[in-house]
């Protein structure tokens, strides 16, 4: 309750020392619009319909990639964690292209697939993939050989001790794979949208991109608050129930190392 | 078949180990973990316990019995069949407890069960309890591994174990990371229990009075490369207390001899 208390004034302050700084215009209004004026704009935005259209373009484009992502990098993942195949070949292959930063991808998919949905798409998955792949090899790589010996003698074999024990216990670490892939996908897909307008649907990268044409600075500070409220909103409603139940069942915990 | 045929103790099967020899290569070359190793634990023989320092290789020698590891000579007989692949029939219990902390204390007893293909899911349930019954633990059938003491965490994957109803139990230093008050009462709880299933116990453990409290016969190992120096029986009655008198005299013999066994490599080395 305390620390309710202490974030709430922390940001109410915020807010009023940004209003109060706005109106003694030492910087141009036009440069740093106050908080009511940014509100102003939002609340507009959704009375109009554009704010919410461009919400709904683009969490369809972040979800459609991120399940794609998710879809190939979990098993290739699990593949390149079990055959030396896979780990000399597409396992490097991830650790290259997980290091190249996802924005990279937009001229290239701009050129291949032109200025289509399928471009975003593409530049989402290639966000996403690498990193859930390299997660979830890692992840059961970490997995104690401890259950899986114990697991034989019980009569495991096989795909039943994949299925029952590897991919279990491999679990949390798929979890915060899919977390990060989760982050990636979100900024390659804002810089996807800021950089490349598509006809097919205006997302809220480029309500920002052109906020700045039109040097809209309210729609632009709006926007980046809407984009951040749906970080972390992902963040509650896809991740934190899983966490919760890892918190149960493990016992992993989430409290910092200086909270008693 | 029903829950009372699966519930009846099988008779304790003979092991006999003819001759293993094992060697890992590490980064400081090669190790002999075990060398000509024989050992026969006839039937009714309820615990044989190995004893002997790190680098004896005990746990090699168990993992070998249970399957998990392969002999590069020499063989393991249960009960006259060659032992090449881990089985139910050889159940272990490690000495981390090696539980799933992604099922709770029930799915982990049932997880051997359910891969017994003759049983049905009530079955299974009845006989999951009757173990969680049988170390105390009938309370705790939803609790999360995690949740548990270590004392607690040892008793579930005493109830895992046995429920495949195995004719070999194998314990790989099971009590050694609890404190001296837990291990006490384990010793005591794993008397009854025996008493009640008679199984053919290996138990591997460096603690000389944990053995004579356990064991009917005892084989001291030596390291590098690791034998079996010697053998005693232990005829005392049960249930032993490893506080007693009896206990702590059979305990200088076997100090002694193991010190006896020590010191001649040490002394070359």
């Amino acid at each position: 309750m305390k620390r309710v208390l202490l974030a709430t004034t922390f940001f109410l302050s915020c807010l009023v020392f940004w209003q109060a700084f706005a109106l003694t215009e030492i910087w141009s209004p036009v440069l740093l619009p106050s908080p009511l004026r940014v509100a102003d704009y939002l609340y507009g935005a959704l009375r109009d319909g554009s704010l919410v259209a461009a919400t709904a373009v683009t969490l369809r484009r972040l979800l459609l990639g991120y399940l794609a992502g998710l879809l190939l990098g979990l098993p290739l993942g699990l593949l390149t964690a079990r055959f030396r195949v896979f780990e000399d070949t597409f396992g490097l292959l991830a650790l290259g292209f997980q290091t190249l930063p996802s924005v990279c991808w937009v001229p290239l998919a701009l050129l291949w697939f032109g200025q289509t949905e399928t471009a975003m798409l593409f530049v989402v998955i290639m966000g996403t993939m690498w990193s859930v792949m390299i997660a979830t090899d890692s992840g059961v790589n970490s997995v104690p050989s401890i259950y899986v010996r114990a697991a034989r003698t019980m009569g495991s074999r096989g795909l039943h001790t994949w299925l029952k024990v590897i991919l279990p216990a491999s679990f949390p670490f798929i979890v915060s794979g899919m977390k990060q892939g989760w982050a990636f996908a979100w900024r390659s897909l804002m810089a996807a949208e800021i950089y490349v307008t598509i006809l097919t649907g205006f997302g809220l990268g480029h309500l920002l991109h052109y906020g700045r044409e039109l040097i809209a600075m309210d729609q632009v500070i709006g926007i980046i608050f809407v984009i951040i409220v749906i970080g972390l909103l992902a963040d509650k409603i896809l991740f934190s129930p899983w966490e919760n139940f890892l918190h149960r069942r493990w016992g992993t915990t989430k409290e910092g190392l200086f909270t008693a | 078949m029903t829950v009372r045929d699966e519930l009846q103790p099988l008779p304790p099967a003979k092991l006999v180990v003819s001759q293993v020899s094992k060697v890992f290569r590490t980064g400081a070359g090669l190790v002999k973990a075990l060398e000509d190793v024989s050992l026969k634990v006839s039937e009714g023989e309820f615990v044989s316990c190995l004893v002997g320092p790190s680098g004896s290789g005990k746990s090699t020698l168990l993992n070998i019995i249970a399957g998990l590891e392969k002999p590069d000579s020499g063989s393991v007989l249960l009960d006259g069949k060659p032992v090449t692949a881990p089985g139910r029939d050889r159940m272990v219990m490690f000495q981390e407890s090696a539980l799933f902390p992604w099922l709770n204390v029930l799915d982990n007893v049932l997880f051997g069960l359910k891969l017994k293909p003759s049983l049905t899911n009530r079955e299974r349930r009845e006989v999951a309890q009757y173990y969680l019954q049988l170390v105390g633990l009938e309370r705790f059938l939803r609790a999360n591994i995690h949740e548990l003491s270590g004392g607690m965490k040892q008793r579930v994957a005493l109830a895992r174990a046995l429920a495949p109803n195995p004719s070999v139990l194998l314990m790989d230093e099971p009590f050694a990371a609890l404190d001296a008050m837990t291990r006490e009462q384990l010793y005591a709880d794993l008397q009854e229990i025996w008493r009640k299933r008679r199984k053919t116990i290996i138990f591997v453990t460096h603690n000389v009075r944990e053995a004579i409290c356990l064991g009917d016969r005892i084989n001291l190992l030596s390291p590098s490369p690791g034998r079996i120096q010697e053998a005693f029986t232990i005829p005392l009655a049960r249930p032993r207390d490893i506080n007693s008198v009896e206990v702590a005299k059979y305990a200088t013999e076997l100090t002694a001899a193991l010190k006896r066994h020590l010191q001649p490599a040490e002394a070359t080395s």
